[in-house]
């Protein structure tokens, strides 16, 4: 069996007495595409930040690529290589779409107590990142300040920028909200070409993208795995029709 | 959009110039240089001692607008490094070292490591937190200053020698005035060069990212505390110059050049001149200072006035001075 390039073990979290995530127990295979669906309030998000360090555990452990990373800070998890994207759009709105790619690859690069050479002229940083945005299809919105992009573009930026940290696994936070159709399959197709080079765990509300993408798929219902499995597994399992895809229509 | 281009194509010279804030700061700055020749000989010295003032309050202010310009950090506190810096010197002169190769280093030695402890504490928290502990820092040695008799307390203290640099082949001669006000002017020019290569370099970038979006910053493998903390103790230094710098202008210092009044009086010029540009800081204290003194030939009760301009500025004038400057830029898209 292969060694779970993640690995969480008995991992919860709660709320003033609310179980956002109750002893979660699950494996991300190294190359597998992983969903992680349930309803609303089901903890889906914050399984994420469990994961990427934005908010610590109660108790449970994760271990990345067979390192204990419970305690690690968000930032040491990313140069680890668990780089995420956010539900909420999050890049820096002020600078252009370039800057935030190369603010990326800076980060990537090691430390930045580097005072004295401009950074917008460097090369090292430069090319790398218009590459990516070339890549996820925003090589001629390169110069247009961030905030000023449509948001399906912005949600496209992010990915960049996830990239752009050299990641082994990628935290995909609803990637597609609030996108139309077409953006949607483009964004499918993408991430399926993504997939012989990053693990990813993708949290998705778009069962078409769920279905399309997962390698196997993880129901989450009030912060409890009830189910883990193949797609059809899933499609199957009695207690995932009952909790939430529906008691008489099994995949929407 | 017709054309991309990979990096920020480097301006020439001519390019900058037609940007109204550089060339109107540039124009203040030659100005400046102009002064000690131009001054006297039109029967206005007076001009050279506030222009003089108007420089070493602008480094304080460059200094600030560096964490607070370009990395949102607050401080209600700044104008205490001033006092450090100044008080190091006042100190050092009074107990008989006036070798000013002894006493810059270490002032600004000084001020680095208060910069270091305050903002290791106070960068712990955010938002009001934040500028509430930098306030109590200022204070608590404020109070300290008015406290010690030895140097002088409340009633401040006289500086009866001005740093020395002798190196006994050449001298900086800064009992000559024109040369003080001449290393005052360097400085500046030097402190708004050093806030440019700082805030293009990637520390900047880093600095400017957290400010923008810290979870973002976070969530891309930057641990964003030790780069504000390193530019906290940056700013702190380089306000520590224009504490040095005060010292022997005035040759007299006291503890309230550290109180919180003065903290305010700089986030004031930083937000009249335009908050997180280059030479904002420097039009904001030229603006600041310029209209005090006239205000206050005018009337006793000119924070009356002075009150409601600022509240016109901050609501319609965005981005300050220096922000309307920009608009007035020729619309540079061919």
């Amino acid at each position: 069996m292969t060694e779970p390039l993640l690995a969480i073990r008995a991992l919860s979290k709660s709320f003033g007495g609310i179980a956002a995530a109750d002893n979660i127990e699950l494996d991300i295979l190294p190359g597998e595409i992983h969903a992680v669906i349930g309803p609303n309030g089901a903890g889906k998000t914050t399984l994420i930040n469990l994961l990427s360090g934005l908010l610590p555990a109660d108790a449970g452990t994760v271990h990345f690529n067979g390192v204990n990373i419970t305690k690690s800070s968000a930032p040491a998890r990313c140069r680890r290589g668990l780089a995420r994207s956010f539900q909420i759009t999050s890049i820096f709105r002020d600078v252009s779409a370039l800057d935030n790619v190369a603010l990326a690859i800076q980060a990537a690069a090691g430390h930045s107590f580097r005072l004295w050479r401009p950074a917008r002229t460097d090369p090292a940083l430069r090319d790398p990142a218009f590459a990516l945005l070339e890549q996820v299809g925003l090589a001629n919105r390169a110069n247009i300040r961030a905030g000023n992009l449509a948001h399906g573009e912005q949600r496209q930026l992010e990915i960049a920028m996830v990239l752009a940290t050299g990641p082994k696994l990628l935290l995909l936070d609803e990637p597609m909200a609030g996108m139309g159709t077409e953006e949607s399959e483009r964004l499918i197709t993408f991430l399926a070409g993504l997939k012989a080079k990053y693990t990813m765990l993708l949290i998705e509300h778009d069962m078409d993208a769920v279905f399309a993408l997962a390698d196997r798929i993880t129901v989450l219902v009030y912060g409890r795995v009830i189910a883990t499995g193949t797609p059809s597994e899933i499609r199957a399992n009695t207690d995932v029709r009952r909790a939430y895809l529906g008691e008489d229509e099994a995949v929407a | 959009m017709t054309q991309t281009s990979k990096s920020q194509r480097p301006q020439n010279l001519w390019a900058r110039l037609r940007d109204s804030r550089t060339s109107v700061s540039l124009l203040l700055l030659a100005i400046a240089a102009a002064t000690p020749l131009a001054a006297p000989a039109l029967g206005q010295s007076f001009y050279v001692d506030v222009i003089a003032r108007i420089m070493i309050w602008a480094i304080a202010a460059t200094s600030l607008n560096l964490i607070l310009g370009y990395g949102g950090m607050v401080s209600f506190g700044h104008a205490v490094y001033l006092g450090i810096g100044a008080y190091a010197m006042g100190i050092m002169a009074t107990e008989g070292i006036t070798n000013g190769f002894i006493q810059w280093p270490l002032a600004l030695l000084l001020c680095g490591f208060f910069a270091l402890i305050f903002g290791a504490i106070s960068l712990r928290t955010k938002g009001v937190y934040f500028i509430m502990i930098t306030l109590a820092f200022g204070q608590m040695l404020f109070f300290l200053g008015i406290s010690v008799e030895r140097y002088g307390s409340d009633d401040g203290l006289l500086i009866f020698t001005r740093s020395e640099f002798d190196l006994g082949f050449a001298e900086l001669d800064l009992s000559n005035g024109t040369t003080l006000y001449y290393v005052i002017w360097a400085s500046l020019i030097g402190c708004i060069y050093l806030s440019h290569r700082i805030v293009n370099s990637r520390f900047g970038m880093v600095l400017r990212g957290a400010m923008s979006n810290e979870t973002r910053m976070q969530a891309i493998g930057v641990p964003t505390y030790r780069y504000r903390l390193a530019a906290f103790v940056i700013a702190g230094m380089m306000a520590g110059l224009a504490g040095l710098l005060s010292a022997n202008f005035e040759r007299f210092i006291s503890p309230d050049m550290m109180n919180w009044p003065r903290s305010g009086e700089l986030i004031v010029m930083i937000v009249l001149g335009g908050m997180g540009t280059l030479f904002g800081p420097v039009l904001g204290s030229v603006a600041f200072l310029m209209l005090s003194e006239l205000l206050s030939t005018w009337t006793e009760k000119w924070h009356l006035i002075f009150g409601p301009f600022l509240i016109l500025v901050v609501l319609f004038a965005r981005g300050g001075l220096a922000g309307m400057l920009e608009r007035l830029n020729p619309r540079s898209d061919p």
